[in-house]
């Protein structure tokens, strides 16, 4: 049986969403960094079924840059947590609120 | 002529150069004749130039320097940095620098008491530095020159109000007065824009060439907007509410700046652009009502002040109200006149007024007790403390009234028969109405301060001013005395009309039309006197003799108390029947109106936008999930208006 | 091949230039003690002048050029416009690293990771200057953003430095999810990356018929709206600036803008072109709400870094009108961006005169009386604040006259009344600035640290500032040529 792409592509929609939605609403730094990264991998799916669907492999170039990019954020964005989670004593992000007005 | 312009325009700025380099190591005496001697000289420069210019046929009375180099160059938008020098220029640049050097020397006297000498170089720094940006703003040979000198001289205003900073009213008047010329300066800078796209130029040569091809409707815009640019400038309504706060600044400032010069800028602006002002019907005819109006309001307002600064402070406003009231009804020559004639009277008046408090002071620094150098209810009797000031003062407030001979006689008439003669016979006699109540509070404040007894011990010490204060005055006296007579007589044929009409020949074509009813000049010019002998005598009437006590007088006189009375009875019919309503009306004028609808409004605009700044800061909670939410809100707005709405 | 490297290379040679000198100040930092590590910053210096060298050279051989060279498939382009990005973002690099040197010091900051990452962040710029492909632009945009987060939590451990690092990572991230999505919207509408295909393609011809077009450009215009700090996406401005180490917010307020204009004018006008009457109402309307909300939000600031992140945010939605306008509108925007660079590095240059290890001047109240103690340092800082509020005759007056009058000429005449209404709005928060400078008895002898570089680069700013202000022509005819 072909899946047709369009069930690919809202499938990506909903885990934009729900990473979106993780993004709101979860309060560990990690957590929300994880949504991030999941609303990066519904990208590179969509990526992935487009170029399929419209039969050109600019997409998949594309999703390699977004995974080898994705991975350096990650290398920092650990980093920064490990750091701010040193001198703060947690990660939540709701304790990081010294900067306002 | 180049060389000669460019050093006119930048002697003052080496003055102001000089004393920041050198101040440190000179006398503070030095510094200040240093700046004078700057002034001075550039007024030299100043009357070489305009006697070059004499030397030429009259139709080419106008210079326009090379250009020096071209600013900003992007598409087809240029600005030639060059000076143009004409007969209206050359006006306006010998009062700047005449009236400018006698108050830099006035000032070195004035200012002599600054206890730090940081203080008192700042103080001629600022305004050496107001008399370049003047002469920036006269000189420009184009919109954006202007419009730069425009900022630059309130910026130096802004600097000057706020000179004595210790006081915190001080510091917040000075803000007040640079954020209400903001907003004319907001209307200005777009007026400057739209003179752009409409001309593809912001030369005023290349501009008012170019006046007749363009619709009527973008000229009324462009005007207006200018004409709201000159209301914040010089005063007018509904912008006006900062000149009477910006009298916190040293006296010989508001005599510079608050009377004689910088508050003229939006005056000069509308002679300048005659053309534009000429063609714009409409905008004309709002300029002259707001003129007239502001004229009347500011009048009745002044005549209830008791600060001796602020009564002076509302007349400018009136005054400047004519000038408009002028420009207005396309009498530019006389608006200019009455530009020239109220920068010496106001300058003397207020350099007066200053050596009235410098001598209040004197009086109460002697006596020991703590009296305001400038309420005018603590004074009295002065004539005899301070003769030569009483004198030079009485000189100003006659030209001020409009008393026959003096120079604000001339000019003051002139404006009016220019508003008669076009027709408008309506503005003519709120004019007339306004002269009245000017001749009034003007010898209203003169007896207040001189005539009378002392009414308090600072008044009955108070000594005269020194030399250097005095020469000035005297000077201006001559010149507010004489000035109207030289250059005014006779009506419509004298020095300043040949001098000036050529510059204003191209916004005078097809306007003189001779519809006055039936009405001479002359008869005009009598009717003017009357009205100011009339409104002299009822100050007369008013204050001097009330300055009588009959409470006093009915007690010991018991036999001339009947007559006492009778004559009382005719001030108390004046009280009844005139004076006590209108009273009221001014006082209702200026505490209710003044204080609570226009300061109210302009607090208002504060209000709200520091209540939006709480609001912001209030969004802006530091938390990142707020942020992100945020943007999830934005992004959704962004895709709905996309997605859904904008198909 | 060998035609391909030469070409290749060329298109991208002052960002690998870049590169390479990070690579090595990393090196070299290996065997250097802490004390000697200052030297790194002369090296940089060498890096950045490099780089500009190579651009000039690069444009002097453009310029006369019917069609601009492209390379790697026509994903980069060697314009003027690009070219002349380019030689803004290496001259802000470069004052950028001589402000920071005495601050790292005194800081016990002097780590060579400060300059490697510098120039990376700059190496992205280049990058985005020419980007011709969606993939270049996310791959610029990244290559700049990244070096940054790292850069704001650079006084590590203080915890305002790390606070910002946090939000400026969790956040940008967020707005890089909602970049690609839009792109890989875009490339599903057309299925095409690069820009010259997406405006020959049928959906850019007629995207309102086209909703997964309409919805690509409106999250790559969230996602770019967050770089360049563009309202309601602009919330992390101020208090990222506020955290990250003084020299970084320079940077970041001098060069992160342009890097944003320019990936934004590239976008709009290469890629999305044809589409125009989308996008054009959408950003006027976001560009009026970014001027306000930004000068609305500086108004009672205490923290000057913090006024002047805010002020940043206006000052992008003013940019916007210059983009919106197009070409003429470019010129604007780049002469703006160069105003507006020397003035800010200039603004926190004297901010960081006024810095002693311990003690900074980022209240207000600690310009309280600066006059008396330091009337150079007075004086420089209001031509700066003078200029940002676009006061005559200095640099940012004459800025905002060739952005306002683009506009006119655009027909944006109801954006250009926004703008000076709140350039008149701006006026009052600079100006309190200078009243406490000038108007103000001081509370307290202010620190003060002497260095050499940092006048060094106050005098190219504020020589720049008027010079630009009296006599502006010379850049622009340079630009225009």
């Amino acid at each position: 049986m072909i899946v047709p792409v369009s069930y690919y592509l809202v499938l990506g929609a909903i885990l934009f969403s729900i990473g979106v939605t993780g993004v709101l609403l979860r309060r560990n730094a990690i957590m929300v960094f994880m949504s991030i990264e999941l609303m990066l991998n519904a990208v590179n799916l969509s990526f992935v079924a487009m170029s399929r669907a419209l039969d050109s492999l600019d997409g998949q170039v594309f999703v390699f840059f977004v995974m080898t990019v994705a991975a350096a954020e990650v290398a920092v964005g650990l980093a920064l947590i490990v750091a701010i989670f040193r001198s703060l004593g947690s990660a939540d992000v709701d304790d990081a609120h010294v900067l306002k007005g | 002529m180049e060389t000669l312009l460019w050093a006119l325009l930048l002697v003052p700025l080496a003055g102001a150069v000089v004393n920041v380099l050198l101040g440190r190591r000179l006398p503070r005496q030095v510094a200040g004749w240093l700046a004078s001697g700057a002034v001075a000289l550039a007024f030299l420069i100043g009357v070489m130039a305009t006697l070059r210019l004499l030397a030429l046929p009259a139709e080419e009375r106008a210079y326009v320097t090379p250009t020096l180099y071209t600013w900003a160059l992007a598409g087809r938008f240029e600005v030639p940095v060059s000076l143009l020098f004409d007969q209206l220029a050359a006006v306006m640049v010998l009062v700047v620098t005449g009236v400018g050097f006698l108050i830099h020397v006035y000032s070195v006297g004035y200012m002599a008491h600054e206890p730090a000498d940081y203080d008192f170089r700042r103080y001629f720094v600022y305004l050496n530095l107001f008399v370049f940006s003047m002469l920036l703003l006269v000189l420009g040979s184009n919109f954006v020159l202007l419009y730069a000198g425009w900022e630059l001289v309130g910026l130096c205003s802004y600097l000057l109000i706020s000179f004595w900073y210790t006081e915190p009213q001080n510091a917040a008047a000075g803000r007040k007065a640079f954020v209400v010329n903001r907003v004319g300066d907001f209307a200005f800078a777009l007026g400057i824009f739209l003179i752009w796209s409409a001309f593809g130029s912001v030369v005023y040569a290349d501009v008012f060439e170019a006046v007749g091809g363009v619709a009527p409707a973008t000229l009324t815009a462009i005007t207006l907007l200018l004409f709201v640019g000159c209301t914040g400038k010089s005063a007018q309504l509904p912008l006006y509410v900062w000149l009477p706060d910006a009298m916190a600044g040293p006296t010989p400032v508001s005599a510079l700046i608050h009377a004689a010069t910088m508050v003229t800028a939006g005056v000069y602006l509308i002679a300048r652009a005659s053309a534009l002002f000429a063609a714009a019907t409409s905008t004309s005819a709002i300029v002259a009502w707001v003129g007239v109006l502001t004229a009347l309001f500011a009048a009745t307002i002044a005549i209830v002040q008791v600060d001796i600064k602020r009564v002076l402070a509302y007349s400018t406003i009136s005054q400047l109200g004519y000038m408009f009231l002028g420009v207005g009804v396309g009498a530019y020559t006389a608006a200019i006149f009455h530009l020239v004639t109220h920068a010496f009277f106001k300058a003397l008046l207020f350099l007066g007024a200053g050596s009235v408090m410098h001598a209040v002071e004197h009086g109460a620094h002697h006596a020991g007790e703590h009296v305001d150098p400038q309420d005018m209810r603590q004074m009295g009797g002065l004539w005899e403390r301070a003769r030569w000031t009483g004198i030079t003062f009485l000189v100003g407030a006659a030209a001020l009234a409009g008393l026959p001979l003096t120079s604000g006689f001339f000019s003051k008439d002139e404006i009016l028969a220019g508003a008669f003669l076009e027709g408008h016979v309506l503005l003519y006699g709120v004019g007339l109405l306004t002269a009245f109540l000017t001749a009034t509070y003007s010898f209203r404040q003169f007896f207040l301060v001189f005539a009378g007894e002392p009414r308090s011990e600072a008044a009955r010490h108070a000594a005269e001013s020194p030399r250097v204060m005095l020469v000035p005055l005297a000077v201006l006296a001559v010149l507010a005395l004489g000035a109207g007579l030289v250059l005014g007589w006779p009506p419509e044929h004298g020095i300043i009309h040949t001098w000036l009409e050529p510059a204003f020949a191209v916004a005078r074509e097809g306007t003189k039309a001779e519809g006055g009813a039936g009405l001479s000049p002359m008869t005009l010019l009598l009717i003017s006197s009357v009205v100011a002998l009339a409104g002299a005598g009822l100050a007369y009437g008013a204050y001097v003799r009330k300055a009588v006590d009959p409470a006093a007088l009915s007690v010991r006189f018991r036999p001339l108390y009947v007559l006492l009375w009778n004559r009382y009875y005719v001030d108390e019919l004046y009280a009844l029947l005139f004076v006590r309503p209108f009273f009221g009306l001014a006082r209702f004028l200026a505490d209710v109106v003044d204080k609570l609808v226009i300061d109210g409004a302009v607090n208002g605009v504060a209000t709200v936008t520091a209540g939006a700044h709480a609001l912001a800061r209030r969004l802006q909670a530091g938390y990142v999930r707020v942020y992100a939410l945020s943007m999830v809100l934005g992004a959704l707005l962004v895709l709905g208006y996309l997605v859904y709405w904008g198909r | 091949m060998e035609r391909f490297l030469a070409q290749n290379w060329t298109v991208i040679q002052p960002a690998l230039f870049l590169v390479f000198t990070g690579l090595i100040v990393l090196l070299v930092d290996l065997w250097l003690k802490e004390e000697e590590r200052e030297w790194l910053a002369y090296f940089s210096l060498v890096g950045f002048g490099g780089a500009g060298v190579i651009v000039v050279r690069q444009w002097l051989a453009v310029r006369g050029l019917e069609t601009p060279i492209t390379g790697f498939g026509g994903m980069m382009v060697l314009d003027t416009l690009g070219l002349l990005f380019q030689m803004l973002f290496f001259l802000v690099g470069f004052l950028a690293v001589l402000l920071a040197p005495g601050y790292l010091t005194r800081r016990r900051l002097q780590r060579g990771e400060f300059y490697a990452l510098l120039l990376f962040s700059t190496a992205g710029m280049s990058l985005l200057a020419g980007a011709q492909d969606l993939i270049m632009l996310f791959l610029g945009i990244e290559v700049l953003s990244i070096p940054l987060y790292i850069l704001a939590g650079f006084a590590r451990p203080r915890l305002d430095s790390e606070e910002a690092s946090l939000k400026y990572f969790l956040l940008g991230a967020f707005a890089t999810g909602f970049l690609l999505y839009g792109t890989a919207l875009l490339y599903g509408a057309t299925g095409t990356t690069a820009f010259e295909a997406l405006r020959a393609s049928e959906a850019a011809a007629a995207p309102r018929e086209n909703v997964m077009f309409m919805a690509g450009i409106a999250l790559l215009l969230v996602g770019l709206g967050f770089k360049i700090s563009m309202a309601p996406f602009h919330q992390w401005t101020p208090d990222v600036y506020e955290g990250a180490p003084t020299p970084v917010t320079a940077f970041m307020v001098a060069a992160t803008k342009a890097g944003g204009m320019v990936a934004l004018i590239r976008l709009l006008y290469w890629g999305l072109g044809p589409a125009d009457d989308v996008w054009r109402p959408l950003l006027g309307v976001l560009a009026a709400v970014t001027m306000t909300w930004g000068n609305v939000g500086a108004l009672l600031q205490r923290n000057v870094k913090r006024m002047l992140a805010y002020s940043s945010i206006a000052h992008a939605g003013y940019l916007l009108i210059g983009v919106l306008s197009g070409g003429v509108g470019f010129v604007a925007v780049l002469v703006y961006l160069l105003i507006y660079a020397l003035t800010n590095l200039g603004a926190f240059g004297v901010i960081l005169l006024l810095e002693d290890g311990e003690r900074e001047a980022l209240d207000i109240e600690s310009y309280r009386g600066l006059a008396r103690f330091h009337p150079g340092a007075a004086l420089l800082m209001s031509v700066f604040l003078l200029s940002l509020a676009g006061f005559p005759p200095t640099a940012g007056f004459f800025g905002k006259f060739l952005l306002f009058t683009a506009g006119i000429s655009a027909g944006l005449t109801w954006l250009v009344v926004v703008a000076v209404l709140n350039s008149v709005l701006s006026v009052f928060y600079y100006a309190r600035v200078i009243v406490k400078m000038y108007m103000q008895e001081p509370v307290e002898t202010p620190a003060f640290s002497r260095s050499w570089l940092v006048a060094g680069a106050l005098a190219v700013a504020a020589v720049g500032v008027v010079l630009l202000g009296l006599y502006p022509t010379v850049v622009v005819r340079l630009i225009t040529a």
